[in-house]
């Protein structure tokens, strides 16, 4: 408990509170439904794990269809995490520093994937680059590309309801730091572009941590939109979650094992990135 | 240490309205003076720092710096915070947390052009000068809430600015850090060459740092002048509210002042050199008033004229000249009206104000609060 008692914030032991944890304990009432809330996120994973055929787990796991669905779904998550962060980096920082007008609608427009079912975004998507649609027949016209059902198709609805969770995640750690140190950076001479790289990066570092991490894990379990865009080609499109739908119609026990490959890559994510994105908030 | 700045007074004349509110001041600050802007809450301070250092824009206005114009509305001149040379120590040091403490000094000059290694030598010998050559590899977050203010004052000079702006530097300090600060503060202060605005609503800040105050009441000035004359004839209700408290000039000694009669001894408030200006501060709740000239060793006795007598909730206030200070009634003692019965007090009389030495704070004094 040695470093988290280290990185409690300076400022409140300055104001003379002292650091030690709360001695008030949790109401009684709450000690049930908190642990029915556990067992309703935790029971049913369990169950998975019970239902693995042992014998048949290192054959169904190493199967082509799996392994192709598994290199699929890193490579488009991957992508559309990088793709998030190029883009949605930029409007986290405008949307928490800027003064444009309408800024409250567009946080509403950002949280609206957020919201949406997946699949009414995969239609939107659909709708707008689809042959037919007024954006997919310019590119098809101009450049000859055509983008659904293609793995570019994937990276694009992944991007499209997991950016958000970068954004808002970023937009609030913004928010939270405030401009304070931003202004110090000017009064240092430093203009708004060196401001941003020595100052607004870093400060961003440890939640950036954090939102990476959710927004590569709500793309890599991107089902809704993906198939409705992108279909499911194997090979192409087909990702781990598409992968195990279909699988599970015919062969379960094949299924449950590609299930057991998205937890483990799950546990994975959590314990690399995880902790330490967590630990590392505020200033 | 070359300095480029710091050479050219600062004009200002600003104004501006929000909801609610409008600041509208004209003041000059010399190459070298500390002016200290005093006021209550919501009086327009802060917003007079923010328009001086471009994070607001004043609606009507002029800001000049000797010949560099960082304000003109007539002429659409506005320079943006970070190319006005401005200098900021705010109540909380803000110093990046990702950055060592050398690494935070060496930001202005990094910001200004300068290499890594070069940057990072002006850096240490800003620390140097504020003491805090030892605390250059420390984060931060491992710096005590005195030593993180040292570093944010060394940041803040080391961006070589024209211009100084302290605001409340000393606000957030607990009280044993808040005196070792404003001991460094009048030392560095009174080394260097710029134009400097002070907002504190300290009035000790503006005994020890300030040559000038300046009061400011519902966002305009309502009084000016040398930090003692203000302070010891108040003619705003909210100085005479917080100037409340008793300053004798004189020269610091060992263990208190030299007076023009006699020392009066008191415990050292801020590091303060022998022979150097420094004032004897007391509460006039810690003065006793006498007849005869008490002869105890740890008491201190001023000759003075009474002046007048005013009622103040349950105590009576004395106003009394005293002699080594001039004809104004500057001395002020609250006693009970017990005592004032007693020894049959009334204007014009001749008393003592003693005050035990353990009631006496010595601090160094400004230029404007030693010279009449």
């Amino acid at each position: 408990m040695q470093p988290a008692d280290r990185s409690a914030p300076r400022t409140q032991r300055r104001r003379g509170a002292p650091v030690e944890r709360s001695r008030t304990g949790v109401p009684a009432p709450l000690w049930m439904p908190a642990a029915m809330a556990l067992a309703l996120l935790v029971l049913p994973v369990l169950g998975l794990l019970t239902r693995i055929e042992l014998s048949r787990l290192p054959e169904l796991v190493t199967a082509p269809a799996a392994l192709d669905a598994l290199e699929l779904s890193l490579r488009t998550s991957l992508a559309a995490t990088v793709l998030s962060l190029l883009l949605g980096a930029p409007l986290a920082v405008v949307l928490a520093r800027s003064r444009l007008r309408g800024l409250r609608v567009l946080r509403a427009a950002v949280l609206l994937p957020l919201v949406l079912p997946p699949v009414v975004g995969g239609l939107a998507l659909l709708y707008l680059l689809g042959r037919t649609g007024p954006l997919g027949r310019l590119l098809e016209d101009a450049f000859g590309v055509t983008v659904p059902y293609t793995s570019a198709a994937v990276v694009l609805a992944q991007t499209f309801v997991a950016m958000p969770f970068l954004v808002v995640g970023l937009e609030g750690a913004l928010r939270t730091s405030g401009a304070r140190y931003e202004r110090v950076a000017a009064t240092l001479g430093a203009g708004p572009w060196l401001t941003f790289r020595r100052v607004t990066v870093p400060l961003l570092v440890p939640a950036l941590g954090s939102s990476l991490v959710l927004t590569f894990a709500r793309a890599l379990g991107e089902f809704g939109a993906t198939i409705t865009f992108a279909g499911s080609l194997r090979g192409t499109t087909r990702t781990l979650p598409l992968a195990i739908y279909t699988t599970a119609q015919s062969d379960v026990d094949a299924a449950v094992a590609m299930s057991l490959l998205l937890v483990v890559i799950a546990l994975l994510v959590i314990a690399l990135v995880g902790p330490k994105a967590v630990e590392g908030r505020g200033d | 240490m070359t300095e480029r700045a710091g050479e050219a007074a600062m004009l200002a004349d600003v104004a501006l309205r929000r909801a609610g509110f409008g600041l509208d001041v004209t003041c000059t600050v010399a190459p070298g003076e500390v002016v200290a802007v005093l006021g209550p809450n919501g009086a327009g301070k802060s917003t007079l720092l923010s328009a001086l250092s471009g994070l607001v824009r004043p609606e009507r206005g002029r800001i000049a710096l000797g010949d560099r114009v960082w304000l003109d509305t007539d002429h659409n001149v506005d320079l943006p915070a970070h190319r006005r040379g401005v200098g900021l120590l705010a109540q909380n040091a803000l110093l990046f947390p990702y950055l060592s403490a050398l690494d935070n000094v060496a930001f202005g000059p990094r910001a200004a052009g300068a290499g890594k290694r070069t940057a990072r030598t002006i850096a240490e010998r800003w620390l140097a000068r504020v003491d805090a050559a030892d605390l250059a590899g420390h984060r931060p977050g491992r710096l005590s809430g005195g030593q993180a203010q040292r570093v944010a004052l060394a940041r803040a000079l080391a961006a070589d600015p024209e211009l100084l702006l302290l605001d409340e530097p000393l606000a957030a300090l607990d009280v044993d850090a808040a005196p070792a600060l404003r001991g460094l503060l009048h030392r560095v202060l009174r080394s260097q060459h710029r134009p400097t605005v002070l907002v504190t609503h300290d009035v000790l800040d503006a005994v020890v740092l300030a040559d000038r105050v300046l009061v400011l009441v519902d966002g305009r000035i309502a009084e000016q002048g040398p930090t003692r004359a203000v302070l010891a004839r108040p003619r705003a209700a909210f100085t005479a509210r917080i100037a409340g408290l008793n300053l004798v000039p004189g020269i610091a000694e060992e263990e208190g002042i030299k007076t023009g009669e006699g020392v009066i001894s008191g415990r050292i408030a801020e590091p303060v050199e022998q022979g150097e200006a420094a004032a004897a501060v007391f509460a006039p709740s810690a003065v006793a008033v006498h007849r005869e000239c008490p002869h105890g060793s740890p008491r201190n006795a001023l000759r003075v004229r009474l002046a007048g007598l005013e009622p103040r909730g349950d105590v009576i206030r004395l106003r009394a000249a005293a002699r080594l200070m001039g004809e104004d009634p500057v001395l002020a003692a609250d006693v009970t009206p017990a005592a004032v019965a007693d020894l049959g007090l009334a204007a014009g009389d001749e008393v003592f104000f003693v005050v035990k030495a353990t009631e006496v704070a010595i601090h160094p004094a400004s230029g404007g609060s030693s010279s009449p």
